[in-house]
């Protein structure tokens, strides 16, 4: 455990160090005040308070660059310190292959949960001041919070995975980005391709369930969208959140389990690589 | 403790269908400082990796301070091992400081220790500089100061003195002293013979995967059986000499008025009481070091 809190502690500081922090803090806190005031401008009338509608827009806003930022932190972690020799060195150490991945996978969610918390806190915090206050509504932004580090989580241990399997960082950053690609933007329109040519015969409820289980970033965007009724009556989705069958406790469960197996997978291939 | 500290018994790696290492057996004990020599590509970094657990060996046995090293139980036994891989990288953002401080806390070891040691290699002065603008040398000296952590019973230390000044590779040959006498196994390895010279109790010479020598240097000369030659110059006409009668039988002409003679080292004697008066600058030429490397080279390959 010891071994674990030391890797992480130097990841966080590299973070510091070559202001990824500050870079990713600064951009999602520039991101969610805008589109927090900007956001929510025109719903001036409609009965839904300014926080719901940010929770909206900020969790639609984190599926496509929460991922990217975990993918870019991660593709690098093993196949780079290979690249350069420092992974050499530092196996040479009383340390476990797990625990150098382990304590990697602390230090970037380390970084990444500071960025989301204190960028999307900040934007919350402006809300509240502006007057736009609604207790019902922080619970669910608590929520979509907490889901977006898991969401990073998620993305850092498939970019681990990446990093493990090939030789080159060229080639990691490729496959990183397709990664990034595939589960952000052509699962949907696959999905939606696929359910408007089917027309409902062979894809039921039940495998369209399985299949939004299936990519991270949609269960994510479901567990957001539906999590209070406040929330999905502003998302269009209010019907949605009853007809999956799908509780927030399914979603977290796909999440958690998307970000355990990758991670799992790569420290069992990191453990019979050679260095 | 065993004074064994690494024991290799018939290890071989292959990677696709080539042998970096064939078939060896090698054994180190505690206090000896070995030189592992051998060109670009035959085997040393291989063989070292291996005995750090950084690569397993296709067939045969490693066992280092009496673990294997690949296995997960190795972490004790590597609190006690330094290594200074060839070409050392450290993380350029930290600081000379940070990154001892960063090892020392993986072996467990106080850092309270670690300006002691920056002084001891020379570099306490850029402590606080980051790595990223340290010199080749300084990197290597930060190499080694890590490498030193809590005094190892053994070192591995890949290629340590290429690119370093001549004064710096004083100080780190007087490092490497203090430690073999505290008991401590050291391993050098090194392309060129000739640098290791008085500074290592045992060499290991190897080619292309294989151990093709092992001793000590005055060992190898006699395997190598390189033979002395004796030089002279006459200051009369070289012809008379080559026609001349069988005194000069046996010796060849190398230019103007020189001859040699190779001869067995207990003929050395002999041969320069039989000598004329007349023969000037008389040298005995001993076999070099690197002779004797490129001899052992030619007779494995």
């Amino acid at each position: 455990m010891r071994q674990v809190i030391i890797i992480a502690g130097k990841e966080l500081r590299d973070g510091m160090r070559n202001r990824w922090v500050l870079a990713t803090t600064a951009l999602l806190a520039a991101l969610a005040l805008t589109l927090a005031f900007l956001g929510a401008a025109p719903t001036g009338t409609v009965k839904v308070s300014g926080l719901a509608v940010t929770i909206v827009s900020l969790s639609s806003l984190t599926i496509f660059l929460v991922p990217l930022i975990a993918l870019l932190l991660s593709y690098d972690a093993i196949v780079g310190e290979v690249d350069r020799g420092t992974m050499a060195l530092l196996l040479a150490y009383p340390v476990a292959r797990w625990q150098v991945m382990l304590g990697k996978f602390a230090g970037h969610l380390g970084i990444l949960a500071f960025a989301t918390v204190a960028g999307y806190g900040a934007a919350g915090l402006a809300l509240q001041w502006a007057g736009n206050e609604d207790s019902g509504a922080w619970a669910a932004f608590a929520l979509m919070v907490a889901s977006s580090v898991l969401l990073g989580g998620v993305f850092i241990a498939i970019g681990y995975l990446v990093s493990t399997l090939v030789r080159d960082r060229g080639t990691a950053g490729g496959i990183a980005i397709g990664v990034w690609l595939f589960f952000v933007l052509l699962y949907d329109m696959a999905l939606l391709g696929v359910l408007v040519a089917d027309q409902g015969r062979t894809v039921t409820a039940d495998v369209l369930n399985l299949l939004l289980l299936l990519n991270p970033a949609d269960a994510y965007r479901l567990l957001n969208l539906t999590a209070t009724p406040n929330v999905s009556g502003f998302a269009g989705v209010a019907g949605l959140g009853a007809s999956t069958g799908l509780g927030p406790g399914a979603l977290l469960g796909a999440l958690a389990a998307w970000m355990v197996v990758p991670l799992g997978a790569a420290a069992a291939l990191f453990a019979r690589r050679q260095v | 403790m065993t004074s064994e500290t690494v024991i290799m018994r018939g290890v071989t790696r292959r990677y696709g269908r080539q042998d970096a290492v064939r078939d060896l057996d090698l054994t180190l004990r505690a206090g000896e400082c070995v030189g592992l020599v051998g060109h670009n590509g035959a085997g040393k970094t291989t063989l070292i990796k291996m005995m750090l657990g950084l690569v397993r060996p296709s067939a045969g046995s490693v066992q280092v301070l009496g673990e294997d090293p690949a296995a997960g139980a190795a972490a004790r036994a590597r609190r006690d091992l330094g290594y200074l891989p060839e070409n050392v990288a450290l993380h350029p953002s930290m600081t000379g400081a940070e990154t001892l401080a960063f090892y020392a806390r993986l072996k467990r070891q106080p850092v309270a220790g670690n300006a002691a040691l920056l002084e001891r290699v020379g570099i306490a002065g850029a402590a606080r500089r980051r790595v990223g603008t340290y010199s080749k040398g300084m990197r290597q000296r930060l190499g080694l100061a890590q490498a030193l952590l809590g005094r190892p019973r053994a070192l591995l230390l890949d290629e340590p003195t290429s690119g370093l000044d001549p004064a710096l590779r004083l100080s780190f040959y007087e490092i490497i002293h203090d430690l073999r006498r505290d008991g401590a196994m050291v391993l050098l390895s090194s392309h060129a013979l000739a640098e290791l010279e008085g500074q290592v109790d045992r060499v290991v010479v190897m080619n292309q995967g294989r151990k093709v020598a092992d001793g000590s240097i005055a060992d190898l000369r006699g395997l190598a059986a390189i033979q002395p030659r004796i030089r002279l110059r006459l200051p009369r006409a070289p012809r008379a000499v080559a026609n001349g009668p069988d005194a000069w039988a046996g010796w060849t002409s190398v230019s103007e008025g020189v001859l040699e003679l190779s001869c067995e080292e207990s003929e050395v004697a002999s041969v320069l009481r039989g000598l004329p008066i007349c023969a000037q600058d008389i040298e005995i030429v001993r076999p070099s070091l690197d002779d004797l490397y490129a001899a052992f080279q030619k007779g494995a390959a």
